[in-house]
């Protein structure tokens, strides 16, 4: 167990480095000049030569690097070029929200994903089956950058229930999740009818069966419980996509998380935060990730004494 | 119906693509006194908020999405498939380099590197087939390499390299023809990834720049019209999803084709 924790553990140390390395790496590697997007294709050269020694890229690259990591270490991620705020301080104040939108979006999915998907296992091929996999069809299928304007449309504009950006209002976060939580519910679902289905043909079901188990109890304990495994890993997978999803959702609907202050950063050109909430973003999922592997590890009995007897 | 739906769509799609830059279309003529016009008889769409007619940029998006989807799904299966295949054959510390790699790609979350880099190579739609490529090699890496793991112990591989059949031979006859049949699932749905991928790269105003169009930058402008003109955002917004849909449920076809085990489960 706890070599296996210390695998993992190792593993995510050695992707963190790889993730901090390719977001070093990005500015510097594709084409063209990222100095000249930032500035405009006229600028003179000598502001874009102050932008370039600003930002260090004047330097040999090994150099740029040293001190790159030198900062990472120290959690320094710069400073904005736009509004010269240190972008930890800015990134700090923003997190929070991300956080909450993505984990009342988690909280959706999970909600709707697992009843509707072992109502669906249990009415395989009749037309309950059929309607929620229709559903869960059309939830990956709807971009969210669509979605959010239509929940807006109705809910906000039309039966003035909800407000229509920010987050100031109680409700405010209703929307923005249902539009970040829609296709992580139906990915969800999805999976969870095939594991159910899966295990419902297991051994042990036909034992509880033949036991004069109520069905229900079938399917709830015996049935769900085992199928909830493969699922906890993709909750871990998916809610990268759920991050990545939070630039867009947190954009349609002005929320004040990381992923608008990217797409601000993207419009001021202000590489320094789009960089810093890359990173940030992903280092977040890195860290789940692992921790999912971890908490996989500790609820299933096979891998935790796996490593006992070996 | 379910089953002539997704054909029917993906053929409407790929026609309009085809046909579109021959159509007698005026997508960049701005008409002051039709701004924000609804659907009419003579114009199916209605007007943006410029004033342009909503369907020739409608077609114009789907050129767009047709042209960046075909593009960035062949360039990534085309390399990636490469890649995987011929790290997993010579294995070594470059196969190990190999799904580092992979592992740190796809340590991003869903559509973040993309729009990292396509906003740092700065906006257009060059741009962003190099940024959604650049990000969707891995997947066809990843599965090109697990694929040939297994394979190249089989027999006929090991007595092609007995018969000093040369290795790009033996990956590229042997080894890849049997991986086909995973890649093109993966292709199928690696369409959809890119379809809705490319219209979110151009709703954040990454992708196609002004006058051009395309689904995601249509959606982006409509917005703004909702209460007054949600017309704006419905063409678009729906043919995106239809499309999307019809490649997913083509997906789910050709997957449940393949796959013996399911068949034999459900």
């Amino acid at each position: 167990m706890y070599h296996y924790i210390l695998t993992r553990l190792l593993s995510g140390v050695v992707v963190i480095f790889g993730v901090s390395l390719l977001v070093f790496l990005m500015v510097r590697l594709v084409p063209g000049d990222p100095v000249e997007v930032m500035v405009g294709e006229f600028a003179q050269v000598a502001d874009k030569d102050a932008i370039r020694e600003r930002l260090g890229l004047d330097k040999p690259v090994l150099e740029q690097l040293v001190v790159y990591y030198q900062k990472l270490f120290q959690f320094d991620l710069g400073q904005s070029i736009h509004t010269q705020k240190n972008i930890t301080d800015i990134l700090l104040e923003k997190l929070p929200a991300t956080a909450y939108l993505a984990c009342v979006a988690l909280l959706l999915a999970i909600v709707i994903a697992i009843p509707l998907g072992v109502i669906a296992a249990v009415h395989k091929g009749d037309a309950i089956d059929n309607g929620a996999m229709a559903f869960s069809l059309l939830g990956v299928s709807i971009p969210n950058f669509w979605l959010g304007p239509l929940l807006i449309l109705l809910f906000s504009l039309h039966l003035n229930w909800l407000p229509v950006s920010g987050d100031e209002h109680a409700g405010a976060i209703i929307l923005p999740a249902i539009t970040l939580g829609t296709a992580m519910a139906a990915i969800l679902s999805r999976m969870v009818r095939s594991t159910v289905l899966e295990v419902l043909t297991e051994d042990y079901i036909r034992t509880a069966r033949a036991k004069g188990l109520k069905e229900r109890v079938v399917v709830y304990k015996h049935a769900l419980r085992n199928a909830m495994l493969p699922v906890i890993t993709i909750l871990g997978l998916q809610l990268g996509t759920l991050l990545g999803g939070a630039v867009i959702t947190e954009t349609v609907f002005s929320w004040p998380g990381i992923g608008s202050e990217m797409v601000d950063g993207i419009q001021n050109r202000d590489y320094p935060i789009v960089q810093a909430c890359v990173l940030v973003i992903s280092l977040l999922y890195v860290v789940v990730n692992v921790m999912t592997d971890i908490i996989y590890a500790w609820v299933d009995p096979r891998i935790r004494l796996a490593e006992g007897q070996s | 119906m379910k089953k002539w739906l997704p054909i029917l769509v993906l053929s409407l799609w790929a026609l309009l693509a085809f046909i579109g830059p021959w159509m007698a279309l005026s997508p960049y003529d701005i008409e002051l006194t039709k701004i924000l016009t609804p659907p009419t008889g003579d114009a199916w769409l209605g007007y943006d908020d410029l004033g342009r007619p909503i369907f020739d940029r409608f077609v114009l998006g789907a050129n767009t999405s047709f042209i960046v989807a075909i593009s960035v799904v062949t360039i990534c299966a085309t390399f990636g498939t490469l890649i995987g295949a011929f790290s997993a054959y010579f294995g070594g510390w470059l196969d190990l380099l190999l799904v580092r790699i992979i592992d740190v790609f796809l340590a991003f979350p869903g559509i973040l590197l993309a729009i990292a880099f396509a906003s740092i190579m700065g906006p257009g739609i060059d741009n962003v087939v190099i940024a959604l490529s650049i990000v969707g090699w891995v997947g066809y890496a990843r599965l090109s390499r697990a694929q040939v793991m297994s394979l190249k112990q089989r027999e006929h591989v090991r007595a092609a390299v007995a018969l000093g059949v040369s290795t790009p031979m033996v990956v590229l006859k042997h080894l890849l023809p049997l991986v086909v049949a995973p890649l093109i699932v993966e292709v199928t749905f690696g369409i959809a990834g890119v379809v809705i991928a490319e219209a979110g790269l151009s709703f954040l105003g990454l992708g196609v720049q002004p006058p051009d169009a395309s689904w995601g930058s249509m959606i982006r402008d409509g917005s703004s019209y909702m209460l007054i003109s949600p017309h704006m955002v419905l063409a678009p917004g729906i043919s995106l999803v239809l499309v999307v849909l019809s490649v997913n449920l083509l997906g789910d076809r050709v997957r449940d084709h393949f796959d013996v085990k399911r068949k034999i489960i459900e």
